[in-house]
């Protein structure tokens, strides 16, 4: 495939044309991934998560200066959400990075999420390999604003920071389970604004409840993204992190972790299709759903009824084999 | 869960501060069902370029209210193709002159859609011209 050779080499134009292939989910990106894969593993991964308008694009851009300063090739991938009724997106992360957008080491790209729910979208743990190949340092994934349960990016970064800023709720938020349990690093953004001292004190106070090792407490950070203020502390912890990550084993230990979850989940999308066509569920759910509307079936009854069907046609299948 | 969706970047070339358009056209479009990226007021022709690269976009649309349309959107699609990537499409928008239309056009902006427009031409003209 051409692609893969202008990857490799960094080229912009087919690495921007591949990540489009795998957020098409065209079938010719099995291939490419396959081929890329064995160049990967080499780029730190870095989740980006939390709230709309916490900050997080603001304080990516202040992030790119960092890694550029050491001379990193930085590749961000910022995704925002899908309209769940027309499909269209406003993708404007960007926005706040524009300024990177002739230094020819960095490669920012939009992502709409498309329907997928956990902040991240289907293309995303396809377009990090891509990157990854592509010989990119340090790849910044930005979700798309989060609530509580979006946290799926744990599953494709190395390290995620949580971004947060004042003025959200008390500690018994910060205690609630999800998305506040999967942050390496908690940054407190718009540090100027009160109540910042304050939330940087209950987070600290919850993640001190919830742990045993206080050596290992995810460092609490106040910034400033916009002015400027506190990025050169979270840059070095966040260096410090990746570090004791590297050295613990705990990063192999993530990424094997992740390798299983992506495995999983592919093929339990692709078995799911195939069950889907077996079981012709699009033709015939309208006929099912009247049946059990009218009474004439119990949901259960209607349910077991398609899944001996469809068990008793494997069996025959597999006769014939 | 495979398909084709049409990205279009939204781009305000020179230095005038009226976006007004330029977010009307953005939302009218994710409206629509397209994915739109906008990068904001005041970028060169150069980064708009890389932008549109890096998005992998079938369409750029730029809106511009200075005068400078002259210059700027035959510039923009004169760099797309110096980097081999003549196949996407560039439109234009904003307080353009009838007169300077069919030169824009000869340069290859394929359309220019000025005040009033109604929000179902430029869909058709996405729809008549977008790669299936």
């Amino acid at each position: 495939m051409k692609l893969i050779q202008g990857i490799l080499q960094g080229k912009v134009r087919p690495l921007a044309k591949a990540i489009s292939l795998v957020e098409d989910n065209l079938i010719d990106k099995e291939e490419l991934i396959d081929q890329l894969y064995p160049h990967t593993g080499k780029a730190a991964i870095w989740g980006v998560t939390g709230p709309p308008g916490a900050g997080k694009s603001t304080l990516v851009d202040k992030l790119i200066d960092r890694e550029r300063s050491q001379d990193h090739r930085v590749a961000v991938i910022a995704i925002d959400p899908s309209s769940p009724f027309t499909g269209g997106a406003l993708l404007g992360d960007r926005l706040r990075m524009q300024r990177h957008s002739l230094d020819p080491q960095v490669f920012i790209r939009s992502m709409a999420s498309r329907g997928h729910l956990g902040g991240v979208s289907w293309g995303c743990s396809d377009a990090i390999k891509i990157l990854d190949a592509a010989g990119f340092n340090t790849i910044i994934i930005e979700t798309i604003g989060v609530g509580q349960t979006e946290i799926e990016v744990v599953e494709l970064a190395d390290l995620v920071m949580l971004v947060l800023a004042p003025g959200m709720g008390d500690e018994i938020q910060a205690m609630k389970a999800g998305v506040m349990e999967i942050g390496d690093l908690f940054v407190i953004n718009k540090k100027d604004l009160p109540g910042s001292e304050k939330l940087k004190a209950e987070i600290e106070y919850v993640l001190n409840l919830s742990s045993d090792n206080p050596e290992q407490l995810p460092p609490v950070i106040l910034a400033s993204a916009q002015k400027s203020e506190g990025i050169d502390e979270l840059w070095k912890k966040l260096s410090t992190k990746y570090q004791q990550l590297v050295k613990s084993g705990y990063l192999s230990a993530r990424r094997k972790e992740r390798i299983k979850k992506e495995l999983s989940r592919i093929i339990l999308y692709k078995v799911h299709h195939l069950l889907d066509k077996k079981i012709a569920l699009q033709d015939n759910i309208d006929n099912w759903a009247e049946q059990v509307y009218l009474k004439k079936d119990m949901p259960y009854t209607m349910v077991n009824k398609q899944i001996n069907r469809f068990k008793k046609e494997m069996r025959l299948d597999d006769s014939k084999n | 869960m495979s398909s084709k969706n049409v990205r279009i970047l939204i781009a305000k070339p020179g230095l005038d501060g009226h976006d007004r358009g330029a977010k009307y056209i953005a939302r009218a479009l994710k409206d629509n069902g397209y994915e739109v990226i906008y990068t904001g007021l005041r970028q060169t022709p150069e980064s708009i370029v890389q932008t549109a690269i890096q998005e992998d976009v079938d369409f750029v649309g730029l809106s511009l209210l200075s005068g400078a349309h002259n210059e700027l959107f035959p510039k923009v699609v004169e760099l797309l193709k110096q980097n081999q990537a003549e196949d996407i499409i560039v439109f234009g928008g904003g307080v353009i002159p009838e007169e300077d239309i069919p030169a824009l056009n000869q340069q290859g902006i394929k359309a220019i859609f000025t005040p009033g427009t109604p929000i179902k031409d430029v869909v058709s003209f996405i729809e008549k011209n977008r790669k299936t």
